[in-house]
């Protein structure tokens, strides 16, 4: 290895391991990119160094004596949605800013547990609510990628898009993301790395910070799906404090990556092509289409017939979650306030002030489709689409094993493209939620790059805790792409 | 449906968020055209269909009764804004 | 019995009562954490992360709550819903941390059910109970420390809450009362809500409305919000019903609002209205799944469940022969029942009834005790009555006996035996003293004989006296017969 930035989460843990390098380098090194790049990207709101150089030397001293867990000595970094304990944690809120939890999210517990070393707190949009991280209190986030021939900063995607951003510039080998219409699958195409959003259920969502309860999953985003599944390993299991939390065992996921999909049905939902697909994502998937049918995979055509209304869906049973679930920022137990001269005042200039635009359009909206008079028309009937949206899955299942479509409408846009029009903008988690409003596994995978030069992803969706097929034929794509591209901006490349 | 600026006036009430007369104005524009958009699931047969709840694959779980958590009364006010003593302070309330 | 009536200036109204009881479910934890559900505590102590609504944290439910809300079903001959569902009521309030209250609002756990009343003239009416439902505690606003802060303590908050909601079978201020007394009869049997209305373990919402003698249908109603005793119950409807008739008679309407009763005052008054009405925004818990219960489960309940009040009424008139007067006073407390069983179980059973009612009670009373920290043991007055019935002291002795048991917890064979105060049946001792007795007093012997029966009184009061009142009464009856006549 010609530079610590050249490894991956996979091959630095064997270099550990092997004692190749030791954690405080490998941590050291990682720091100093940070504090080299992250000025410019901004994809972190905390950063950890003390903690992680402490934590690395604790690493070098438990695999010297050959013990530590399966990700000992791994820099990662953590979404600002999960809860840490004694580490600030916003959601990229103002309303946030200073909260300093007295506990732990049971995912990054997890992956603590087995060692992994955070670096510190990611860039999100506020609450992980946008597809663009520009919604942050903290600011947006930069995507390392430029286009040819431009600076022109170009968004990361979102809302894990500091997440997405530190991976692909080579900041920490892998990160936690949460998906809850697409929110790892959308950046991870976007800046290039790979990204699982579990099955509903897999990982336990205590101690993360909730946007829609019904949604919200957390998952891995690294370099390559062999990172995602190390670190889901980890990051997934049983937990008795979330009554949403399924008790089944988790796989060995790292060995499903090789298992080849040699006679499994993929399936081409015919509605994922809308009108105005550009031509190359087009392009991007049917090459998809055709290294999964070389590597003995059998193509079947099929439909998702209820495709169409997964996004005003997804709308109205999210935000009357969020409404309620962010009810609780309210100024008086933990957050900011801002104080008023009776207790309806000071709710109401705490929550004027401490949530951005987009936070405020979603809670009006989510109260919206819950008042009385509305529900029926509008949250019930959505959860009943739900159930139809479900069912287009769970009988698409008995036809193939995993569902291939474009993860996005588009590669990442500059951050002053972003579209004005909140329906535009909300049309980029086409692609990607209807498998959140089924609740079922899908991931992306970077295949390629635009006529600009940026990435582009594929989307595979799974059946309900099939992870491991999804790996698995990720994997052929992944290495029939052999994406090697690197970012414009990447620690690994000497300023 | 329309949504006119009374609605969304009662709605920033419902949620406490104070907006001014010209946030109240741009918010419904936006609302009303999101709304419009979402009206499009009244094309949607959902006869007979009941509401999504979860995967329908967690088992309904049941916790025991013992005492495992509280007692924890500095890590409950670590952060409140303002605080005297061992409780949380608002301003006055009136009955 | 009549029925309740106001009278008006224009006639008879009648009133329309329906109760929402809000009891406390016995239980160690919380109904969605692992914080003490237990009363009292340092402020905020008995609070997790959970309950005071932290980001991230998640409900997960209490077995044991669900188990308590089953029985409660039971005891209240109910329907118990194999499905039942948790929902969101969203609104902002300083003690409400998370912005929601977690209820079941569409599907509760309990579906009808009925409650039988017994009134002061001994009839018996059946109030129907229209739901049961599962739900949080809110925290405490405490308003009286400072001049222009509320203090707020969560330790309530999160504690498990049965609401019992009634048809609007209810007609007078004294059937709300009886209502509520068997609703907290029946709970305490079930020991599933310790009826503590002091520390707010059960309060009532009072729906109110009145109509006219003979009118069909409802008129508006007016909920008063939580009334925490019987008696402000019953003043309540009392003022409230008066208030609306009032109202109607002038011409005026009824608002449907929600008001608040004022003891001191003795009137209701309008919580002031918001500026735009509660809008609660009730939505399906995501974070909790719909709560399904086995019938078998239920069935293990049901078998489980301790015997209700009416039940055991039933048994004790049938098995110790007490009247319904009787067995209602011994089965208003389960405690008071156990206690009587246990004295009454193999002993003479009238003399126990009347003992227990009588000079136990009066002693109980005396000194300010309740059955559950009596100085004197079922088992000791057990032992007291076993004495009386096998004559080793007499019932005068034994109130004496047990003044002093009250006293000193002492058993009464124990106290017996140390005052000496064994009743004498040898006949010669008896014997003797009468003699001594006739013979002092020969000109009242002479009295007698010559046809004054009412001097027999006076002997036996100077024999008793003689024998320091431990002589047995029958055997002094008989010997001084026998010793007059000869």
């Amino acid at each position: 290895m010609s530079s610590l930035f050249d490894y991956t989460l996979a091959s630095a843990r064997d270099a550990l391991r092997a004692r190749k390098i030791s954690a405080v380098e490998l941590v050291d090194a990682h720091i100093e990119a940070i504090e080299r790049l992250d000025d410019g990207l901004n994809s972190f709101i905390t950063r950890t160094p003390e903690q992680a150089r402490l934590a690395a030397k604790e690493a070098d001293a438990a695999l010297a004596k050959g013990e530590g867990g399966p990700l000992c000595g791994l820099p990662i970094g953590l979404k600002d949605l999960f809860a840490t304990k004694d580490v600030r944690t916003t959601a990229a809120s103002k309303i946030l800013d200073n909260f300093i939890p007295p506990y732990e999210s049971t995912v990054t517990a997890n992956l603590k547990q087995d060692g992994a070393i955070s670096l510190g707190k990611l860039n999100l949009d506020e609450f992980a609510m946008g597809s663009t991280n520009l919604t942050s209190a903290f600011g947006g986030v930069v995507n390392p990628w430029q286009r040819r021939g431009s600076t022109a900063k170009l968004v990361p995607g979102g809302s894990s898009g500091g997440s997405a951003a530190a991976v692909a510039a080579g900041l920490v080998l892998g990160a936690t993301g949460t998906d809850t219409g697409g929110s790892i699958r959308q950046p991870a195409a976007f800046c290039g790395i790979a990204g699982v959003k579990p099955t509903y259920g897999r990982c336990s969502r205590f101690g993360t910070i909730a946007f829609a309860s019904s949604l919200d999953q957390a998952g891995p985003m690294a370099r390559n799906l062999q990172d995602c599944a190390i670190l889901l390993e980890s990051m997934a299991g049983f937990d008795p404090k979330d009554s949403t939390s399924v008790d089944k065992p988790v796989p060995h996921y790292e060995a499903a990556l090789g298992r080849g999909v040699k006679g499994l049905k993929v399936g081409i939902p015919k509605e994922y092509r809308i009108d105005g697909l550009p031509a190359e994502i087009a392009a991007v998937w049917d090459q998809g289409i055709a290294w999964l049918k070389e590597a003995g995979a059998e193509i079947v055509d099929m439909s998702l017939p209820h495709t169409q209304y997964g996004l005003p869906a997804y709308y109205i049973a999210a935000l009357a979650e969020a409404s309620s679930n962010l009810a609780r920022y309210d100024g008086v137990r933990f957050g900011e306030r801002v104080t008023g001269a009776s207790l309806d005042a000071l709710y109401e200039a705490t929550r004027a002030a401490g949530f951005g635009e987009e936070v405020k359009r979603r809670i009006l909206l989510g109260t919206y489709v819950l008042s009385s008079g509305y529900y029926d028309a509008y949250y019930l009937r959505a959860q009943k689409v739900r159930t139809l949206l479900q069912r287009d899955f769970l009988q698409a299942y008995e036809k193939v094993d995993v569902i291939l479509a474009p993860t996005a409408p588009s590669g990442a846009f500059a951050w002053d493209e972003k579209p004005t029009d909140p329906v535009q903008m909300y049309l980029n988690d086409v692609f990607t939620v209807p498998a959140s409003m089924a609740g079922v596994p899908a991931l992306s995978v970077p295949v390629g790059l635009d006529s600009h030069g940026v990435p582009l992803g594929l989307q595979l969706i799974g059946r309900f805790f099939d992870e491991e097929t999804l790996l698995a034929a990720g994997s052929v794509l992944e290495k029939a792409a052999s994406f090697t591209h690197r970012p414009t901006i990447h620690a690994g490349v000497s300023a | 449906m329309s949504l006119d600026v009374k609605t969304v006036a009662k709605m920033a009430r419902l949620a406490r968020i104070g907006l001014s007369e010209e946030e109240l104005q741009a918010h419904q524009k936006e609302m009303q055209g999101i709304i419009g958009w979402v009206d499009h699931l009244n094309e949607v047969d959902i006869t007979d269909v009941p509401p999504m709840v979860g995967t329908g694959l967690a088992q309904p779980r049941l916790r025991d009764d013992k005492v495992t958590d509280g007692n924890c009364p500095e890590a409950v006010l670590s952060n409140a804004p303002e605080r005297e003593g061992p409780f949380y302070t608002v301003p006055k309330v009136v009955e | 019995m009549s029925a309740y009536r106001i009278t008006g200036e224009t006639g008879a109204w009648e009133v329309v009562i329906g109760l929402e009881v809000h009891a406390q479910i016995v239980s160690q934890a919380k109904l969605f954490s692992g914080a003490s559900a237990s009363y009292g505590g340092e402020p905020n102590s008995h609070v997790s992360l959970i309950d005071a609504g932290f980001p991230g944290m998640l409900p997960v439910l209490n077995r044991e709550c669900v188990a308590q809300a089953v029985r409660t079903g039971l005891g209240l001959r109910a329907k118990i819903n194999l499905f039942s569902r948790f929902d969101r009521k969203n609104y902002f309030y300083a003690d409400l941390p998370t912005g929601y209250q977690i209820s079941q609002f569409e599907h509760p756990i309990v579906g009808k059910g009925t409650v039988e009343i017994e009134l002061s003239d001994g009839e018996t009416r059946h109030i129907g109970v229209t739901r049961m439902h599962m739900e949080q505690d809110a925290g405490k606003s405490i308003h009286d420390q400072d001049p222009t802060r509320s203090f707020i303590d969560l330790n309530r908050a999160g504690v498990a809450l049965m609401e019992i909601v009634s048809e609007p079978d209810i007609r007078s201020p004294e059937e709300a009362g009886a209502y509520i007394r068997k609703l907290r009869q029946i709970l305490r049997y079930l020991g599933t809500c310790d009826g503590n209305m002091e520390e707010g373990s059960m309060r009532a919402d009072v729906n109110v409305s009145v109509r006219r003698e003979g009118e069909e249908g409802y008129r508006t109603r007016c909920e008063i919000k939580n009334v925490n005793s019987v008696r402000f119950v019953m003043q309540a409807i009392e003022v409230e019903a008066q208030r609306q008739v009032d109202v109607w008679e002038s011409g005026g309407e009824i608002d449907q609002e929600t008001r608040l009763f004022d003891h001191v005052k003795g009137e209701t008054r309008s919580l002031r209205t918001k500026e735009d009405a509660h809008d609660y925004r009730y939505f399906p818990e995501p974070d909790l799944l719909p709560l399904v219960l086995e019938q078998s489960w239920v069935d293990e309940l049901k078998a489980a469940l301790p015997e209700l009040p009416e039940d055991k009424r039933a048994r004790l008139e049938k098995e110790y022969g007490v009247s319904r007067y009787e067995s209602g006073v011994l089965t208003a407390e389960q405690s008071v029942a156990d206690f009587y069983e246990t004295v009454a179980r193999g002993a003479d059973a009238r003399l126990a009834t009347n003992w227990i009612l009588g000079d136990f009670f009066a002693a109980l009373n005396r000194t300010g005790r309740t059955i559950e920290n009596s100085p004197v043991s079922a088992e000791s007055l057990r032992e007291l009555l076993a004495l009386i019935s096998d004559s080793t002291i007499n019932g005068k002795i034994a109130k004496e006996v047990l003044e002093d048991m009250v006293e000193t917890g002492d058993k009464p064979s124990a106290i017996v035996d140390r005052k000496g105060l064994r009743q004498v049946t040898d006949t010669g001792a008896i014997e003797a003293a009468i003699s001594e007795i006739l013979a002092a007093n020969a000109d009242k012997v002479a009295e007698y004989k010559s046809g004054k029966d009412k001097l027999f009184g006076f002997f036996v009061g100077q024999t008793m006296k003689a024998m320091k009142g431990k002589a047995n009464p029958a055997m002094v009856n008989e010997l001084l017969k026998k010793l007059l006549a000869s």
